[in-house]
């Protein structure tokens, strides 16, 4: 029986020499033509959040504000993921052309890519790409400049307001919302911030037009997706797959044979147990059938040899250390789960504990400021309910 | 003026005396001086006009801005899932042999600091590690040991860092 492998796409990192070409054309445009397109092709933001891109655009087009900012979140952190690393090494001209764009479309001069400090090594190469870009704007007569804003190794800074904060030289605590980054982001001025991923996807839009995007992916899920998969698979790396895909189908082409689960988006994602496979689908929550599950792209395939305890401590200390320790939930949420899946381990405490824990879990999803707080119980719930027994013995 | 004051003053020139200007200047101390002393905290905060408390409390909120003296060579690994699952205790501990320090120390030299670090992004090469601002994947013990001697060769200065003694 020959196996159908999943459909592997070439949209994003198709190396196209026509740049220059493009935005040109697609400064030619009306604003409102643009934002129409991007509408129409239904892309989403793809660090996971899945806000419509589009509308973010029009809105903070609508703001009013002395000053507007295109910024391009590259504060990557999250554990499993490295799509956006790779997309700035290999096609960093789409990311600027989607930012130059948009700056056309709201009224921005300034932008800035925010870069995680992991990825410094990128900054030099990032800035003789900027630097020719400015060149290409010089001669199209548009006013807009880029520079790159170097973060210092805090996974929180990949949350939108509090990547602002860090930007304005404070310690990066999220705010609260509303405002949104469309009415008051950086330096309190209409924002929009976008993940390296959707800025690349929206010059394929320019390119091909709305409806070559939509043709992509399924129902409230549209375009391609770049998966950054690693863990148990004999082919760890960077994938561009269609949503929509079920996870049955995910693992028969990445997995090793013997895969016992899947953490689909990193450590604040969630955790999928073999016999859910089938029924679970990768996309945005929609109306999918069976289960659907965002994702900024983060696939982590773990083999019957990996104890998900071991797995869920990592993911703990992980958030442990990665929290703010601004609101009470998260700071003091995080530790106790932590103690908490430790204390049952060692028998200190009893099974019935976990029942406790996971009520925590979800007080945090509800009482956390920010998404940090909110989306542990995503990894904690689904792995202690799926591996009860991993957690106790 | 002593050094320090130059260099924080070189940055705010460079920067801008504005608070967005903070998080520069900051890394571009740790750059040159691998940490940052009380010091350099204060002329900052001379600089840009606004509290030494409120520069600590941005300085000590970042992973990457150390309120400690580091060593010459900052190598940090990766503890994060995937590296994890792909032997990088046994990364640490080949670092801890060829280098005679433990976890979160400092050679006498002042040359290497070991730490460890949250996800860096090489999942799919893991284990993995910064040693400063560059990446090295795919690790083995053996190829630790050839890239820490091949630094101890290239790097035959005898300057430590005076801070750590």
């Amino acid at each position: 029986m020959a196996k159908k492998n999943l459909q592997r796409l070439d949209l994003i990192f198709k190396n196209e020499q026509d740049g220059e070409q493009i935005l040109t054309k697609t400064f030619k445009r009306s604003n409102q033509d643009i934002v129409n397109d991007l509408i129409i092709s239904g892309l989403k933001g793809r660090g996971g959040a899945g806000y419509p891109t589009g509308l973010k655009w029009k809105l903070a087009s609508e703001a009013e504000g002395d000053f507007k900012y295109v910024i391009c979140n590259a504060d990557e952190g999250e554990p499993g993921t490295f799509k956006d690393r790779e997309i700035l090494s290999q096609v960093p001209v789409k990311v600027l052309i989607g930012m130059a764009v948009c700056a056309k479309v709201i009224g921005a001069h300034e932008g800035y890519i925010y870069l995680r400090g992991e990825y410094k090594f990128l900054v030099e190469p990032l800035t003789e790409i900027i630097d020719d870009f400015h060149v290409l704007l010089n001669k199209i007569g548009f006013d807009f400049r880029v520079k790159i804003f170097l973060g210092s190794g805090a996974y929180i800074c990949g949350e939108e307001s509090a990547l602002f904060e860090s930007m304005e030289g404070h310690r990066g605590e999220p705010r609260n919302k509303p405002p949104f980054p469309t009415q008051a982001g950086y330096r309190k001025m209409p924002t929009v911030i976008n993940n390296v991923e959707t800025l690349a996807h929206t010059y394929s839009i320019f390119k091909y037009g709305p409806d070559k995007f939509k043709d992509l992916g399924v129902q409230d899920s549209r375009g391609s997706k770049v998966f950054s998969v690693s863990g148990d698979t004999p082919i760890p790396g960077i994938y561009e797959l269609e949503f929509g895909m079920s996870l049955q189908k995910f693992v028969e082409d990445f997995g090793d044979g013997d895969a016992k689960a899947v953490q689909v988006g990193g450590a604040s994602g969630f955790c999928v147990p073999r016999k859910k496979f089938e029924n679970t689908k990768i996309g945005y929550q929609g109306k999918l059938t069976g289960v659907s599950l965002p994702t900024g792209g983060s696939m982590m395939i773990f083999n019957s040899s990996r104890s998900m305890y071991n797995v869920l401590h990592n993911y703990l200390e992980f958030f442990v250390e990665e929290s703010c320790g601004q609101c009470t939930p998260c700071r003091v949420g995080t530790q106790q789960l932590l103690l908490g899946i430790e204390a049952v381990k060692k028998g200190e405490k009893s099974s019935e504990y976990l029942e406790k824990l996971l009520g925590l879990a979800e007080n945090m999803r509800v009482t956390a400021k920010c998404g940090l707080g909110q989306s542990v119980a995503n990894s904690f719930s689904s792995i202690v309910e799926n591996f009860k027994e991993e957690m106790i013995y | 003026m002593s050094e320090i004051t130059n260099l924080v003053k070189s940055l705010a020139d460079k920067h801008g005396r504005y608070q967005e200007s903070l998080l520069p200047i900051l890394q571009g101390v740790v750059e040159q001086h691998k940490y940052l002393s009380e010091e350099a905290m204060v002329e900052i905060a001379r600089e840009l006009d606004i509290s030494a408390a409120r520069v600590f409390g941005t300085a000590s909120f970042y992973s990457f801005l150390n309120t400690r003296p580091m060593g010459k060579y900052i190598i940090r690994v990766c503890k994060t899932i995937t590296c994890m699952m792909h032997g990088k205790n046994q990364i640490i501990q080949e670092l801890e042999k060829s280098l005679k320090i433990k976890l979160g120390e400092t050679t006498l030299d002042g040359k290497f600091t070991l730490l460890e670090t949250n996800c860096l992004g090489q999942c799919h090469k893991g284990p993995a590690m910064l040693i400063n601002d560059e990446p090295y994947t795919e690790l083995n013990p053996e190829k630790v040991r050839e890239i820490i001697q091949s630094i101890k060769l290239n790097d035959t200065s005898k300057t430590s860092n005076p801070d750590l003694n």
